[in-house]
């Protein structure tokens, strides 16, 4: 059917090609690049820190960043799985190729090109065969206003990710109860997930929302901004005081810096349900977008 | 910036390691062995089967690791450690075995603090999320056993001045619980 005149049509054509060639080039650089506001943060945490053995792993840590940019080589050698979140444009229309295959070639090629690590199994619970490219890549897509097509490519790694962690509390259970699930889930995990790390938790929606919720939590730029809620900004204090009384510390060796920040997001929920989803980065808090 | 009290070079003797302690900055110079998870349920299965290792274990270390393929140039990837709990279950029977220290990321469970008390062995902790740097003390890297596993494949490395420092060691000192006991702040979790 042909569009009329009053449509004034704005579909933009968008070369599945173009999609390919920004995730691998994505894949590559966010591997090396660690975010300015997180080296920041690793700077400040420097200078506040009391515990000797902590300094020390914070300046290794950046040190290290120093060096995986300048020399062009990842950070970490878990390269981890490739999380891609894409806010389509519903005006962009993709062409010459499906969106995610489209995807999936840019992670296969970045990882490949960029010398990157293959960590994907594939078979989880049978052979868990290696699937020797990093495919498939974790998509999230979310069509929005406009005709652009937003691309954050973000390597997650296994050991902060398998720190992951959902309550369905009772709305009894309350602020307290979230507070408390949240500083014993960081406590738990001790030193598994690198710390210093960021601690994303998404409160509400249902139980996938609350987990997807986290996992946008820890994305959050520059790291520590706060919610523009009062009172979620209120509860981001609490939780990262609390957090970082544990004592934990940086590779757990003992200190004052177990998180860099806390972030919280929020979704309406159902009435009976209180979802709590915990989602903890590392501190090489990986991340790089590009609109096309 | 943290002293080094000691370069140890494996096999390491009895000697060697009664001198390291709880929080000791250590660096490794010589030969030490790659595995993960992969790797060790199968050297496992050959204890078990009574055959040989791909190394001889008695004395060794070995480093928990996957680096990142190598570029043109480059001896090894990236190369920082994994997270060590995932070889748990497979840990006290390698140290009976005569393993004499381990490199690896965050603590151990219980078992494998008991065993490494009862057969003398340490274990050590190298900063996790390092990979560049870390890389740049491995000398030289070969693959031994199992090259299927990839870049879970045991590897034969030639380290020089390797950094870690004591998490575990045979006296029963936990680098961690000393920690996190030193910094906690118990008035402020009961807020």
């Amino acid at each position: 059917m042909a569009r009329t005149a009053s449509t004034k049509s704005t579909v933009r054509d968008v070369p599945a090609s173009a999609i390919t060639e920004a995730v691998a080039r994505l894949c590559m650089s966010a591997n090396t690049d660690l975010p300015d506001d997180v080296l920041q943060a690793l700077k400040t945490a420097r200078q506040k820190e009391e515990s000797p053995g902590a300094q020390h792993v914070l300046n290794i840590i950046i040190e290290n960043a120093q060096i995986a940019k300048s020399q062009s080589v990842p950070l970490c050698q878990d390269t981890g799985t490739t999380l891609v979140f894409v806010d389509l444009g519903q005006d962009a229309h993709i062409v010459g190729g499906s969106l995610d295959e489209a995807i999936q070639a840019g992670i296969r090629k970045g990882y490949n090109e960029g010398y990157l690590r293959k960590s994907i199994a594939k078979d989880p619970f049978t052979s868990r065969t290696n699937t020797g490219d990093n495919t498939p890549g974790m998509v999230h897509t979310e069509i929005v206003p406009g005709d652009k097509v937003k691309l954050t490519i973000l390597p997650k790694g296994g050991g902060c990710e398998n720190m992951s962690k959902l309550s369905m509390l009772r709305p009894a259970d309350g602020r307290k109860g979230l507070v408390d699930f949240v500083v014993q889930s960081v406590e738990a995990a001790g030193g598994n997930p690198c710390p210093p790390v960021i601690v994303g938790v998404g409160v509400g929606g249902s139980a996938d929302r609350a987990v997807l919720l986290a996992k946008r939590a820890i994305m959050r730029q520059p790291v520590g901004q706060h919610s523009p809620d009062p009172e979620t900004a209120k509860l981001e204090e609490e939780l990262l005081e609390k957090v970082n009384a544990l004592g934990i510390g940086p590779q757990a060796w003992g200190g004052r810096t177990t998180a860099l920040a806390v972030h919280v997001e929020t979704f309406p929920t159902h009435i009976t349900s209180l979802p709590v989803a915990v989602n903890i980065q590392c501190h090489s808090a990986r991340q790089k977008t590009v609109v096309i | 910036m943290a002293t080094t009290l000691l370069d140890i070079t494996p096999p390491l003797t009895a000697e060697v390691l009664a001198k390291l302690h709880v929080g000791d900055h250590v660096t490794i110079t010589g030969v030490i062995y790659t595995a993960r998870d992969a790797a060790h349920k199968r050297l496992i299965e050959m204890l078990s089967q009574g055959k040989p290792l791909p190394f001889d274990i008695r004395g060794q270390i070995i480093y928990y690791v996957g680096p990142t393929p190598p570029k043109p140039g480059q001896v090894i990837g990236s190369a920082g450690p994994t997270t060590s709990y995932r070889m748990d279950p497979y840990t006290p029977p390698l140290l009976e075995a005569g393993l004499k220290g381990i490199v690896g990321k965050a603590g151990r469970g219980p078992a494998v603090r008991e065993a490494l008390v009862k057969n003398k062995a340490v274990y050590f902790g190298a900063v996790g999320g390092a990979g560049a740097l870390l890389a740049r003390y491995i000398k030289s890297a070969e693959v031994i056993a199992y090259e299927d596993l990839g870049t879970e494949a045991v590897r034969r490395l030639t380290v020089e001045k390797f950094p870690v420092i004591v998490v575990n060691d045979i006296y029963g000192g936990d680098a961690l619980q000393e920690g996190k006991a030193k910094w906690r702040q118990p008035e402020v979790l009961a807020r």
